[in-house]
């Protein structure tokens, strides 16, 4: 038993051919979806692309789109993480109330705003732990167990602020919610900053691989000796988590917790933009980066149909005939369709 | 004794999937008032040949008979309207719904367009009554015992079909007893001219019931012949080949000076598995035989920590070691090969490269990754050692044929410098080719001083690569044959439990 196992001798294969980052970064559907959905809002309201600097930050309706997504984007980032095991948090809305709650309440109680804000984080932390041991020990199917919080949270959340809006004007919690970094809003900045952290940890680290192994097939996960439930807790707390920052943001934006209304229904959002992202709801294979533009298709559609003037009784029908074009690019029907044409990567 | 009269008959059936041949021109032929034993280790095309008969699949050639007549069966629908009917071994009925509406389901007697109940709870009983079973036939079927429930689908399978009857592993989990009123019923049937085709994986049960005997091996028929004819070492034989050349690996014979202890197992147990005593030395293969079901690979789990032992003790180099999940076990140095590659070995998804490096990658923690240059110098490694041929370590594992799929998997386990490695059925469903490096492989990594424990239902794969062959039956370790007793016949006696005078 001489063979060495880390102490690892040069490269004999030369290093593979990769494609150019850029290139196919650029014809990736994702990118192409959004390009396409920003130059139609440009042929709706020609000043959209049009960025004003005034008071020390950056405005116009792009800046808009990044900081109304933002929060999406920030469930989008944990939920991939989540949909990559195979599983689904569908309690991430009611975790924004609770966070929101949580850190409105205290606030207005007079405790100081940053130990509020961590009492947020926490509480995101704990609720998300919960859905991991429901998972993992308790081993109830995901979409179900985070059932549990997704109804029961808005309850909790309502017990926090006592069934009324609370409402603050702590400069620390508007800052989040409002405030800029650099000229660019806070919710933009934090996305920003979260998805570079989540992206750099999941892949310089071995979870990423770890993770995708789960979801791909947890029996041979088993068997390959991974700690599959550690990774599981891992993942669901990691959603509560930016569940938790979500709803820091939200609250702060509108200066008030409402456990009624903060974050209602964007746990379908979030995982809606996960998928747009490419990573598939059987697990398996994810990119955080791609759910993180998926959140921004989303929105920059909302913005476009909003600005361009259609009753919002459009919106939705607007959004699911775009979504349902960007299923079909990525689905295997079209790869295949794809394949056949010349020149097209093999 | 009469003639028999062929009621279902199957001339040179072909099964072909993609590039093997599941079956390769079988014939079969179940007898009025007989009961008829399939027979075959898993793999060898019994399930196929039965899905063909009760019209599940349709041959890609040859032809069925039915009384003489020739027919052409779409699906298990149209073959129960020829009169063959099938009872699996997972009862396939509704539990939460009573027995009579179980044995009516989709035929009810109406009355005014209504389900007349009165009726069917009558006419179930009666029907019952003739299968000796006097129950409450209103009461759900799941309150009742799986024999019950076993007996309870013959009726319907018989009250819908009533020519041949087909029996897929229908004893499997039952106890003695019920085994036997089973019987009493299945002879019943045959008493009344049924044509009944019995597959188990029971042998003393074989004996017990049928007629006669088809056995099945690679897709072939071995033999079909009356079992008063035949002994049950004769049976285990054709099973799993006796032709073969017993070709014992020269070091593998001389067993020559081992090494130390690498692995020992006390007293090692779990439900339904007598406790066991076993140890692996350096470069050591220890081989086991056994039919199917004989709790081979419930060991294999049991040392892995995929099942949790209720007693025992596991050293590993004479140092006590805990071993409760895989996890403990891949930390312990093992390794794990499982028998159903597709189910807990590949990540279909993930790449050659990956699925070569998880096993290392688990053990080393998250926290400790293998950069990009390590994996690919590791894959490429090993996929040089054991000659996995993929046109790129980046593609997906699940686009690579079975043979190297298995290396893939088998390349994890050496990546982490093993001490010990368990092989479940490490050549099955891999073409010849393949099978002849595995077997290779398996002779080379002894030579390099590795601990091996290695089931196969293949007797001529298991002496060519044993110093020492463990024979299991009934879920117990029986015989353990080592050096010059490693020989066909004494294996075969072994497994079939018939005493050794026979050997030549």
């Amino acid at each position: 038993m001489t063979r060495p196992t880390v102490d690892l001798r040069p490269t004999t294969q030369p290093p593979l051919p990769r494609q150019r980052p850029i290139t196919s970064f650029l014809t990736k559907p994702q990118v192409i979806a959004l390009v396409a959905v920003l130059l139609v809002n440009w042929a709706l309201f020609p000043g959209f692309f049009t960025i004003t600097w005034q008071d020390g930050r950056f405005f116009g309706s792009l800046i808009d789109v990044l900081n109304r997504g933002a929060p999406v984007a920030i469930l989008a980032i944990g939920m991939t993480m989540v949909i990559a095991t195979k599983g689904v948090d569908l309690s991430v809305g009611a975790v924004m109330a609770i966070s929101g709650a949580t850190a409105a309440t205290l606030v207005t109680n007079g405790i100081p705003a940053p130990t509020a804000v961590l009492a947020a984080l926490a509480t995101g932390l704990l609720c998300g732990l919960w859905n991991g041991i429901l998972v993992t020990v308790l081993e109830i199917q995901p979409i179900i167990a985070t059932l549990v919080l997704m109804v029961a949270g808005r309850g909790l959340a309502q017990l926090i602020t006592e069934g009324t809006i609370v409402t603050f004007s702590d400069p620390l919690l508007i800052f989040i919610g409002t405030g800029s970094f650099l000229g660019l809003p806070m919710p933009v900045v934090i996305a920003l900053v979260l998805m570079v952290l989540a992206t750099l940890i999941v892949r310089r680290t071995a979870l990423g691989l770890l993770i995708e192994a789960v979801g791909v097939n947890r029996s041979a996960a088993r068997f390959a000796g991974l700690k599959a439930g550690t990774l599981l807790l891992i993942v669901y707390t990691f959603a509560g988590f930016c569940a938790a920052i979500s709803g820091l943001i939200v609250a702060g934006d509108i200066r008030g917790a409402d456990a009624n209304n903060a974050g209602l229904w964007l746990e379908l959002d979030a995982i809606l933009a996960v998928v747009i992202g490419g990573t598939s709801l059987m697990g398996g294979r994810f990119s955080i980066p791609m759910a993180v533009l998926g959140a921004m298709i989303i929105q920059a559609m909302n913005t476009g149909i909003l600005i361009s003037g259609f009753s919002p009784e459009f919106n939705l029908v607007v959004k699911s005939a775009v979504i349902i074009v960007i299923l079909v690019l990525q689905s295997p029907l079209s790869a295949r369709l794809f394949r056949r044409l010349p020149g097209a990567p093999k | 004794m009469t003639e028999p009269k062929p009621v279902l008959e199957a001339r040179g059936i072909v099964k072909i999937f993609g590039q093997h041949r599941a079956l390769d021109t079988v014939d079969f032929t179940a007898n009025a008032g007989e009961v008829h034993a399939l027979l075959g280790e898993n793999g060898a095309g019994k399930s196929t040949l039965i899905k063909i008969l009760t019209g599940a699949y349709q041959p890609d050639g040859g032809e069925l008979l039915l009384d003489g007549q020739p027919i052409t069966l779409r699906d298990p629908l149209h073959g129960q309207t020829y009169g063959i009917g099938t009872v699996y071994q997972e009862v396939n009925l509704l539990p939460n719904r009573s027995v009579a509406e179980n044995l009516f389901l989709g035929r009810q007697p109406t009355r005014f367009g209504m389900v007349d109940r009165k009726r069917i709870d009558a006419a179930a009983k009666d029907l019952l009554s003739r299968y000796g079973l006097d129950i409450d036939v209103r009461a759900e079927l799941s309150e009742y015992s799986v024999a019950v429930q076993q007996i309870v689908a013959i009726a319907r399978a018989v009250e819908l079909s009533g020519k041949v009857l087909v029996l897929d592993e229908p004893t499997a989990s039952l106890d003695r007893n019920e085994v036997q009123r089973l019987f009493d019923v299945v002879r019943g049937l045959k008493a009344k001219g049924l044509a009944i085709i019995f597959i188990t994986h029971f042998l003393d049960q074989v004996f017990d019931l049928a007629d006669r005997v088809t056995i099945l091996r690679n897709g072939r028929k071995v033999a079909s012949q009356p079992l008063n004819t035949l002994n049950t070492t004769d049976v285990v034989r054709m099973m799993l080949g006796k032709d073969v050349a017993f070709d014992h690996h020269p070091t593998a014979l001389s067993g020559g000076p081992k090494g130390q202890v690498r692995v020992a197992f006390q007293n090692l147990s779990r439900k339904g598995l007598t406790p066991f005593d076993l140890s692996v030395h350096e470069g050591e293969v220890v081989g086991v035989a056994g039919l199917l079901g004989s709790g081979r690979t419930e060991v294999a789990r049991l040392m892995f920590g995929v099942d949790g032992s209720d007693t025992g003790q596991i050293t590993v180099d004479g140092q006590p070691v805990t071993i409760r999940n895989p996890a403990q076990a891949v930390a312990a140095g093992f390794g794990f090969c499982p028998e159903d590659r597709k189910l807990d070995g590949i990540f279909g998804d993930l790449s050659v490269r990956e699925n070569i490096i998880i096993a290392l990658q688990a053990k080393l923690g998250w926290f400790k990754a293998l950069n990009r240059e390590d994996q690919v110098e590791l894959a490429g490694r090993y996929a040089e050692a054991l000659d996995i041929r993929a046109a790129d370590h980046d593609m997906p594992v699940k686009l690579l044929s079975g043979g190297n799929q298995q290396k893939v998997i088998l390349a994890r386990w050496l990546a982490i410098d093993p001490t010990f490695l368990i092989l479940d059925e490490p050549t099955r469903g891999i073409d010849v080719g393949a099978h002849a490096e595995i077997v290779r492989t398996i002779n080379r990594l002894r030579e390099e001083g590795l601990a091996l424990f290695v089931i196969s239902s293949e007797l001529d794969e298991v002496v060519a690569y044993s110093n020492r062959i463990v024979v299991m039956r009934d879920r117990e370790m029986v015989a353990e044959l080592d050096g010059d007793t490693i020989a066909p016949d004494a294996i075969v006696q072994a497994i079939a439990g018939t005493a050794k005078e026979a050997r030549p």
